[in-house]
This record gives C-alpha cells, structure tokens and sequence, in this order.
C-alpha cells in the first residue's frame, strides 16, 4: 500500500512554521510550554491550525461529564474538550510540535527581526571542520575519488599509448589514484560569555523570576544560536552577592534587602578574573524590581557600570520586572545617568507579555 | 496476506457473530505496521485521499501520540461494502481477537443502522475518485490556489442538513406557467354557494380577505431566494454561487464527503456501544481461553474507561444497550413499571420476557444518538452511572460540575448530540437588500457561537459568494448581525 501522506504532513509542517511566526508572542508567555528534551530538541506545544467553524462557544455549551464529585467540583476536561465530546468533532488539541534549539532560534531572529552579532575579538584559527573538497593522492581506499582515478588513468594510458578506443579498458595503477580529502577551513573561532545577575531579594515573588527565567531562556537561544560556544555565569544577588549554578539561579528563594551594587562588583571580578574583554563577547543581563537599598549604593552601581563594566562589554541589558513591593527607581537612575550609553539597554517587562518586546529591545542592537 | 493465525480467528469470530444474529457485509481485513495505521487514521480511513494539509495534521498528532505512548490505534473500519477492516500488527492475539469481534459490530451496524441506510457504500472508490478530480485541479490551477480553496471549504463543510437525505425538504421545480396558473386559481378560490344571498355566510369577507393576504404571502415567498430557508448551506452555495466549475466541484465533493461521515457522528454512542457490547459478548462467551482473561479485561476496561469530565462514547452506550436488553428480559417498562412506586418491587421487577436481544436489535436499525438517549436514558441509569452536566466559572476559569439532576443532563446531553452537536445555520435570503448579497440566520437555542470564529466562516463565505455574508445570530440575549466585510455592528 503506498501512502502520500509525507506530502500533507510536510506541507502541514511548513505552514506550522510559518504559524509559529505569526503567533510567536504567545508561545512566549506561555512558559509552562517550554521544556527541554533529549540533547537539544524542544519541545513547543503548539495549537493546531484550527479552521474556524460556526460553533458552540464552548464555554457556554459546557457539557455532560461521568464520575464523582459533588456540585461547583471543579473537573478537568482538557483542554477544549469540553466541546461536544460525545460527538466526533475533534476538539482544539493542543500538538507539541518538536523543533530544534537552531530552528526555534531562526523562528526567533525573523520574527524579531534580529540583526545578527558583529562579534568582537576576531581570533583566527584553522579547524579541520571543513567538507571534502580536496583531492590528494593518498589516502584511506574508502574515500577514494573514482571519477578522478579513472581519469588519471585514463591520461596515463593515453600518453604512453596503450589505450585502444576501440576496446576502452582502463586500469588504474596505484599512482593514479586520487583521493577525497577535507580541506582545511579557517573558520573564525569568538569567545562569548553571558552572565546573568538576578535580584532575588524579598521583594521578587516567584511570578518576577518565572519572568526572568523564561526571558533568560530566549536569550539564551538566540546567543547560542549566534556563537558556537557559549559559557553561561549566574550570579544572584539580595544585600549581598554570590555566584551560582543554573539550577540554584532559577530555585533560590528571595529574602533580604537589596545592595545591587554587590552583584555588579562581583560581576566586574568574574570578568577580570577569567574573561579578559578583549578576548570575549561579553553580555550582562540584570534582572531586578529596581528597589535599590539606598541613592548611595545607586550611585556607586553607577559608577561601576561607567568606569568598568560598560566598555567592557558588549551589551548591558537592565530588565526590571515588576513588582507590587518594588519602587522601580533604579531604572530610572540607569536612565538619567548612563541613558546615551550605547550598549546599555534598558527595558521594562510588567508580565509575560512584555517579554517578546523586551527581548526585542536587548537583541536588537546587533551587538 | 492475513496471517494464517488471525485468518483463523477471523473464521471463528465471524461463525460466533453469525450465530448471535449479526448481518454484515463481506469485511475484508487487513494486517498493517503502526506508521500505515497511523497514515490510513489520519486519512479517515481511507487509503486515497485528495491531497492537503489537514491529512498532515493528523498524521501529526496520531504519530506523535503514538510515539509518546499516549494512544495506540487497534483497529480501523470504514463503512463500504465490503468494509474494510485494518488490524494493527504486532497486537497480541487477545488483542486481535477482541478487535475483529468488534469490527463485526461495527459492520452489522454500518449494515443495519437507517441512519446509514444512504451513505455511499462504494465510498473507498468515490473517495479515490474525489482524489483524482483534486489532482487535476492541481495540475491545471496550482497547488496553492486548489489549496487555499479548499481551506475556505473545510471552514464550511459541515454546513448540511443532516436529515436531508430522509426528507423531501425541496419542492418539485415545476413549469412556471403551471405554477402562475396555480397561484391564480388559490387566490381566486370560493366556495360554492347554492344561492346568492347565502354567498356572504359561506364565503365571507374576512375568509376572502384571509385567502387573499395568504396569495399575497405566497407571492412574496416566492420572489425570494431561496424560497424556504435552506440548511444545506454547502448546497445552496453550490447551486448558486458565483464559482469556477472547478471550485463547484470540489465544494460538492466536500459536501459528499460530509453527508458520507454525518451518520458516524450521529450514532457515535450507539455504534461505538454497539460494537464493544458484540466484542464483550462474543469474546468472555465463545473465544476467549482461561489464560486470556486477565489480558482481555485489561484491554477491555482500557476501552471503557472513563475520566471525569469527559463521556466515553464506548462505556456510555454499551451500557445504556445492556440497560434496555435487561428492561426488555424483565419487562421493566411500559405504563405498569412506570406507574408502580415501590421501589424494592420495582427493582426485583421481572416478568422474565426475554425480550432484551430482540429489542436491542429493533434499538440499533431504528435509533440514533439522539433518538437513543432521548427514550433510554433512564434516571436510574443516569443516577448509577454519575453522570453530570458541568459548565464553565468565569470567576475561576474553571469547567465544574453544574448539576446532576435527570432533567437536567438529559436535555444537556441531547443538546450536545442535536446536529451533531453543531449549531443550525440556515440561509434565508440569497439577495438581501436586493442587493444579491447572503443572509444567514443562525438558530439559537440558547448557546451563543464562537463569536470569532464565527467571523472567519462568515468570511471565508464571502470568499465564495462574492459579495457581503451577513450572519444573524444571538449574542448575550440579543440579537446581533454580523457581516463578513464591515465587522459588528448592532442591528
């Protein structure tokens, strides 16, 4: 039995993509989606195309369910089954669709119209990546060439006489043979480093930093997609400053004050103790409520940010999330002060749906 | 090539079927891999389809699903003469065998159900044939252009009107002078009087008055178009519509396709509870071996799960047929059970009639979902088996259980199962305004639709139409008309 169906799903798949892009800020808030997979797949739970039908408003039809539970029991029907089970309608289902880090990361540079990185520290080495676009004449007999071989064959024959074009036999001898091999490609090789400095003091509730964790998520992404390796830092900050690991960046708990100058100060150590400036892409992105301790510790934050951090690095992105205990001042400060600095961007993510805006904001510089 | 083993299974299931009464067509299986299942699933069944997307989109979800382990198709069948049986390979026997018993149900039901007594039962080559025709198109039009039409089409292929095959909704096109002639003598009509002066009482004014303002309505009906409102939208479209030929073709392939696989979905408890009933029966009381049982129970309470929330189609209707065999072997029913109040007499009731198996197959010629649910939907079944309505809280964004009253999940029930759960939308004026532009009204029986989408079809409609669509409908308890150009506005 032959089966066309490659032919719809492919189709399928491409309008998917070409979905995804138009509906690209909703998957974005839409955090709980986004999970990691295998090596590096993801998996993107995406709607189906739904055609749109005259319907039921499904939230109005409601429905007639089985099982136990007293009236105002809340039930779980699924998503948008709740429309006309008992019928064969298939209902909005949602199908992950898996697509790889790279791919999502192009879904996200077209879609925000990312410019792509102009990396700094140009340091050129040759690496033995490149395709096999090389003849040698020696070689593993795996990857002998054999169009060549017989050609030189052929040549040899012709010169010494012994080829008969009424009876074209060609024997290739060992000298003829010729060989695939790789050419050696100078491939430029960039360092990139992004640290990442969160606030976690008692004023960031779990809402700011799932904010923050999927924003770092898309960054993340799109960095990776740009440079080839990427070393990825974490410090968190409340009064006072440590480094972390991934995992305890995303589930400390918040408490404390706020001396965010701390967190810059040991931003500034981390880089001069291993990553020089002239030799790494370096990107700093800080989240926080922007309820600085007190104007003097501003002050100073400020100053480490003009005298060192700001020519030091490519970006400096300050994403001050929103919250009902923060005052948000610090942006304003960062603005007053270092507003003309180029490579300093600040953005404001009140909720999830700020992030593709703000994520905007951050990579849109191309730098 | 059927596996000699399962050939074997098929001969003794089929001999069993045969025994209990089952009539089916010829059923012709086949063995196949997971990926055909899953490909012939998302085709409906069928191994030729014309080509799109949405075949993609199920491959899609079923293979995925598939691959996650979240479901597993057993068993395909589709209603043709022969039918056509798939069986996944690699299932146990057990499984195979509870599969094949469970085809024959189907089929007899395919056979025997009135409901399906106008399906096309040649579909497997209309279909192949609906391909053919699309692929021309293609190669003539582009993909894209058949492409996007048809996009347009599925947005409206379940606009039909369900019943049409069993009514005769249109009236005979007679000649137009015969139907002039017609109109004048019913204007003119009198009753003959005896004498003159009794001519006032047998025909009086108001009489004459009455037949000629009906003569007058008569006219007025008939200049409009169409001349009663008119359900099989899809029709009217494809008789009326400004459309290439092409496009008309496809629209009526869409629509036979539909009116092919309506009757499913209208008897998807009967049928569904049909066929695990004969596999139930057929299985534990010929087939199955001692050293099968565990595994036949676990698949067969796999298929009859239920999760809150969601009715399953299987459970629900096997139960409400061996809820009637029971009634109809105890004579639980008719006006003495009904009128008896004690409730220990009533349940020890039984006049051992032994009626049940020639009821439940009287049940599955004449009924639908519908029909089904609206005369064997007892409250004590209904009571027993939990059911519910629920409904949506917009304070907590949640669905929650609403009530559990008879009454009430009854009419809720045959709310979902009335036009396949689908809103009725007809179309009644094909020149609105005068202006040739396309009034819909939507029936509301007090669900509103989704306004949006609604907007989408209404749309798409105008895609094909070429001229305004307008959609009255009722919004929040007032009436509302869309159109397709302008957006919303109040009437």
């Amino acid at each position: 039995m032959v089966l066309k169906i490659e032919q719809d799903w492919g189709r399928f798949r491409e309008i998917v993509r070409g979905k995804i892009k138009e509906n690209l800020r909703k998957y974005i808030v839409h955090s709980e989606l986004i999970g990691k997979k295998g090596k590096d797949i993801v998996s993107i739970p995406v709607p189906q195309i739904e055609i749109p039908r005259f319907v039921h408003s499904p939230q109005k039809a409601g429905g007639v369910g089985q099982g136990k539970g007293e009236e105002g029991t809340p039930i779980a029907i699924g998503e948008g089954e709740g429309e006309s089970k008992a019928g064969n309608q298939p209902g909005e289902h949602i199908l992950e669709v898996e697509l790889t880090l790279e791919e999502m990361a192009q879904i996200l540079g077209e879609e925000l119209e990312l410019p792509n990185i102009e990396p700094k520290g140009k340091k050129n080495i040759k690496s033995f990546s490149g395709r096999y676009t090389d003849i040698h004449t020696a070689g593993p007999e795996s990857l002998r060439h054999f169009k060549r071989t017989f050609k030189e064959a052929l040549k040899r024959q012709i010169i010494m006489g012994a080829y008969d074009p009424e009876n074209p036999v060609i024997t290739p001898i060992s000298e003829d043979k010729r060989y695939k091999a790789r050419e050696p490609v100078e491939e430029p090789a960039y360092n990139a480093v992004v640290i990442y400095i969160m606030d976690v003091s008692g004023s960031m509730g779990s809402e700011q930093k799932e904010i923050v964790r999927i924003e770092s998520f898309w960054i993340d992404t799109w960095l990776r997609y740009q440079y080839k390796d990427i070393e990825t830092r974490y410090i968190v900050h409340d009064a006072v400053a440590h480094e972390v690991d991934r995992d305890t960046f995303f589930s400390v708990k918040e408490s404390g004050g706020t001396i965010i100058s701390s967190a810059y100060k040991l931003c500034r150590k981390v880089i001069i103790d291993r990553y020089p400036p002239q030799e790494w892409n370096i990107y700093v992105f800080h989240f926080s409520d922007g309820d600085n301790w007190s104007r003097d510790d501003t002050s100073e934050c400020i100053e480490i940010l003009e005298e060192f951090l700001l020519p030091s690095v490519n970006l400096f992105c300050y994403g001050q999330v929103e919250s009902p205990y923060g005052s948000g001042q610090f942006y304003y400060d960062l603005e007053d002060n270092l507003g003309d600095k180029e490579n300093l961007v600040l953005s404001k993510i009140p909720d999830k749906d700020a992030i593709y805006d703000s994520i905007k904001q951050f990579l849109g510089r191309g730098r | 090539m059927i596996p000699s083993e399962i050939q074997r299974y098929i001969e003794e299931i089929k001999k069993h079927a045969l025994d209990y009464g089952l009539d089916f067509f010829e059923v012709v299986f086949e063995v196949v891999d997971f990926e055909e299942m899953n490909m012939l699933a998302s085709y409906g069944g069928f191994p030729i389809r014309y080509p799109h997307w949405r075949f993609g989109m199920e491959y899609e979800k079923i293979s995925k699903s598939y691959s996650y382990g979240l479901h597993k198709i057993y068993e395909m069948v589709i209603n043709n003469d022969p039918a056509y049986a798939y069986l996944l390979k690699g299932n146990t026997d057990i499984d195979q065998k509870l599969v094949i018993a469970h085809v024959y149900g189907h089929v007899d039901f395919f056979k025997n159900n009135l409901w399906f007594s106008k399906t096309n039962r040649k579909m497997l080559d209309e279909m192949a044939n609906h391909a053919v025709r699309v692929r021309r198109y293609i190669d003539r039009y582009g993909p894209e252009e058949v492409e996007n039409f048809i996009d347009v089409c599925l947005s409206i292929e379940d606009l039909i009107d369900i019943h049409s095959p069993f009514i005769k909704r249109r009236h005979e096109r007679k000649g137009l002078l015969e139907r002039e002639d017609e109109g004048e003598r019913k204007a003119i009509s009198k009753l003959r009087s005896p004498n003159e002066y009794l001519d006032e009482y047998i025909n009086p004014e108001d009489f004459i008055e009455w037949q000629k303002k009906k003569a007058e309505e008569e006219r007025i009906r008939r200049k409009r178009f169409p001349e009663y409102p008119e359900r099989d939208v899809l029709l009217f479209l494809i008789e009326n519509a400004p459309v290439e030929e092409w496009q008309r073709d496809i629209l009526s392939m869409i629509r036979e396709e539909s009116y092919y696989y309506a009757p499913q979905i209208q008897t998807k408890i009967m049928n569904e509870g049909w066929a695990a009933y004969w596999h139930s029966k057929i299985l534990t009381e010929k087939v199955i071996t001692d050293r099968e049982i565990i595994d036949y129970a676990d698949h067969h309470s796999g298929t009859l799960a239920t999760r809150p929330g969601v009715i399953n189609p299987y459970k629900l209707g096997m139960e409400l047929f061996k809820d009637i065999e029971d009634r109809w072997n105890k004579g639980k029913f008719g006006r003495e059970y009904e009128e008896c109040n004690d409730i220990e007499e009533k349940r020890n009731w039984d006049r051992k009639l032994g009626l049940g198996r020639e009821k439940i197959f009287e049940v599955r010629k004449f009924y639908n979902d519908v029909t089904f649910i609206d005369e064997f939907l007892t409250e004590d079944f209904c009571r027993e088996h939990g059911l519910f309505t629920y409904t949506y809280n917009r304070a907590t964004g949640m669905y929650e259980i609403e009530s559990r009253d008879f009454k009430k999940v009854k009419e809720k029930l045959l709310f979902l199962l009335t036009n396949c759960g689908r809103p009725i939308i007809e179309v009644v004026d094909g020149n609105y305004m005068n202006r040739g532009e396309l009034y819909l009204i939507h029936r509301h029986e007090g669900v509103d639709l989704k306004i949006d989408w609604a907007k989408d079809v209404l749309n798409n409609l105008s895609k094909i139409w070429k001229r305004p669509v307008y959609l009255e409908t009722v919004v929040e308890g007032k009436v509302r008309v869309f159109s397709a150009d302008a957006g919303a506005h109040r009437k």
